[in-house]
């Protein structure tokens, strides 16, 4: 992976997992932690240029749907679940 | 205490069968045993249950836990991923274009606004197809799995009726499925409802012997929505194609879980439900095989829509919900397999090996790991509902658990009227955790064991007395 996109990569992964932790429903949220890391971890040994040019396209796309469903999930927020009072 | 309270008993206070608060009563009946359970386990998450209360209030109250410590209310875990799923955000973000902006009549071949939608609405049509390996022009759109199984059952029987008057089913199929039988039985059709063996499979030979030169279809459901078990849909395809019968299943519980194809499978029919693969509720799809073709007879008169098969104007928000559900379910197979089987042992493995008598209902092998049913012995499962308050639970299928009556599918299985009684469902998918199965194992463990405790069976049977033996007086 060239560093000019290593560099990308890693700063689109900050920004999806940092958007990620804003999800209110405590189920949504670990959900999309969770599986921002495994993808990217799954997708880490990619060499194929074409490959990682569509892996980057996605992720910025996921990351747009995920800052509309923060808001979403803000306005119609509910209460925490029975296991988040010590989180 | 271990008491199993008859609605007969309940009743004369109440008057009326179908009173909606009969099982409030009842419950709050069998709730002093839970509190006290409550109370040994030093944890209040139980609250009064108000028999007089409306039944709005009662929902809120059911839906509210409050913790003791905070004060603040706390919404229970949810575990019951077989009565529905939530909204996957992805699908929620596919659909609202549709609910907001994009509000054509897919229908309408006049303007823009109607080509934008059926465009749209062709789109999730493919992605429909896509992942049970079918052409788009074999999908059609309904309200859900429920309305799928009619059209097939009461549409294929119904239209060979001069020639095929005979439809072969389980016993464990759904409600709508053994309901709509019963109506082609009221209209002169002749129907086999197959048994299971005790795993929950069914036999195959018993099928083949049961086919009958005038048997037009059989419908055979691919996971079982209280116990999980995965029947051999391949076989049962080949079988059904060779002797010329349709094959109608539905796949509701299964699509998007496992790999589903419906030409590899010889399927003819197919009925599959947003609201269960993390799409939206009020919409489903019947796939219905063009070569060679199955005929059916719609159920609903009208315009003409999905090519006569279901009038009225295609929902396109809930379409293009589903469309996005099932891409994002092909795409996450074999992610959310791999996580839900292993949080499925997770959850097995605490449980099975904290507590001695418990059994799980249905195959553990030919199964969709995501359905576990266990039967705690000894502890009535209501009780132990009541005591989980704070874990979305059910006791099997969401269509029944209004009543009392001991699941018929768990009874097809043959399993004792006990433990049938004493049986709960924990649905694993997409989003649960693994705090959520620890939190639910270990408060499990916790209240079975304290339920047992207060049971005079459970002491009778540590003291090696054979309850089945014992002749109980008459009341």
């Amino acid at each position: 992976m060239a560093a000019s996109t290593r560099s990308v990569v890693l700063s689109l992964y900050k920004k999806i997992l940092r958007e990620s932790k804003n999800f209110s429903g405590y189920n949504f949220r670990m959900y999309a932690v969770r599986r921002t890391r495994d993808g990217f971890r799954a997708n880490k040994d990619e060499t194929d240029p074409v490959k990682i040019q569509d892996l980057i396209q996605q992720a910025e796309e996921s990351l747009q749907v995920i800052k509309r469903q923060v808001v979403i999930g803000q306005l119609y927020s509910t209460e925490k679940l029975v296991i988040e009072k010590d989180m | 205490m271990h008491t199993k309270l008859g609605s007969e008993q309940v009743q004369p206070y109440l008057g009326g069968f179908w009173n909606p608060f009969c099982r409030l009563v009842m419950l709050s009946n069998t709730c002093r045993t839970s509190v006290q359970a409550l109370r040994v386990g030093g944890r209040h998450v139980c609250r009064g249950l108000k028999t007089k209360s409306s039944s709005a209030d009662a929902a809120q109250a059911a839906a509210v836990v409050k913790g003791k410590d905070t004060g603040e209310t706390m919404r229970p875990l949810y575990l019951d991923a077989q009565a529905t799923t939530p909204l996957d955000p992805r699908v929620l973000d596919a659909m609202m274009p549709f609910t907001v902006g994009y509000y054509g009549n897919p229908h309408s071949r006049t303007h823009a606004y109607g080509w934008e939608t059926e465009k749209a609405v062709e789109e999730a049509r493919k992605e429909v197809a896509d992942i049970i390996g079918a052409d788009p022009r074999e999908i059609v759109f309904t309200s859900g799995a429920t309305e799928s199984n009619n059209i097939s059952v009461k549409g294929v029987g119904r239209f060979y009726k001069s020639k095929k008057k005979h439809v072969i089913t389980t016993q464990i199929e759904h409600k709508c499925v053994l309901d709509s039988c019963r109506a082609l039985e009221g209209e002169g059709f002749d129907v086999t409802y197959l048994p299971v063996k005790p795993n929950g499979i069914i036999e195959l030979e018993k099928l083949e012997a049961a086919i009958r030169p005038d048997t037009s279809l059989v419908s055979i459901m691919t996971v079982n929505n209280e116990i999980g078990v995965s029947q051999p849909i391949k076989e049962i395809g080949e079988l059904c194609r060779s002797k010329k019968v349709f094959f109608h299943t539905d796949a509701a519980q299964a699509i998007g879980k496992i790999p589903l194809d419906v030409n590899d499978m010889k399927i003819d029919l197919m009925s599959i439900s947003g609201h269960k693969i993390y799409g939206p509720k009020g919409v489903g799809a019947l796939y219905i095989r063009r070569r060679p073709r199955v005929r059916i007879e719609a159920l609903q008169s009208g315009g003409g829509q999905e090519r006569g098969m279901r009038s009225g104007t295609v929902p396109a928000p809930l379409a293009v919900g589903l469309g996005a559900a099932c891409r994002i379910s092909q795409q996450e197979m074999e992610y959310d397999h791999k996580r839900i089987t292993a949080l499925s042992e997770r959850l097995i493995n605490k449980i099975m090996s904290a507590l001695p008598q418990v059994v799980r209902n249905g195959d553990s092998e030919q199964t969709y790991p995501g359905c576990v049913n266990l039967s705690f012995a000894y502890v009535e499962g209501e009780s132990l509902l009541m005591a989980l308050k704070d874990i979305a639970l059910s006791s099997g299928s969401a269509c029944t658990s209004a009543s009392l009556e001991p699941s018929y599918v768990l009874r097809a299985i043959g399993a004792d009227e006990d433990l049938a009684h004493s049986s709960i469902r924990f649905g694993i998918g997409r989003f649960t955790t693994e705090e959520e199965v620890d939190y639910t194992a270990e408060r499990t463990i916790k209240h079975v064991t304290a339920l047992r405790e207060m049971s005079p069976l459970w002491e009778m049977v540590q003291e090696g007395i054979d309850l089945k033996n014992i002749k109980w007086s008459q009341h």
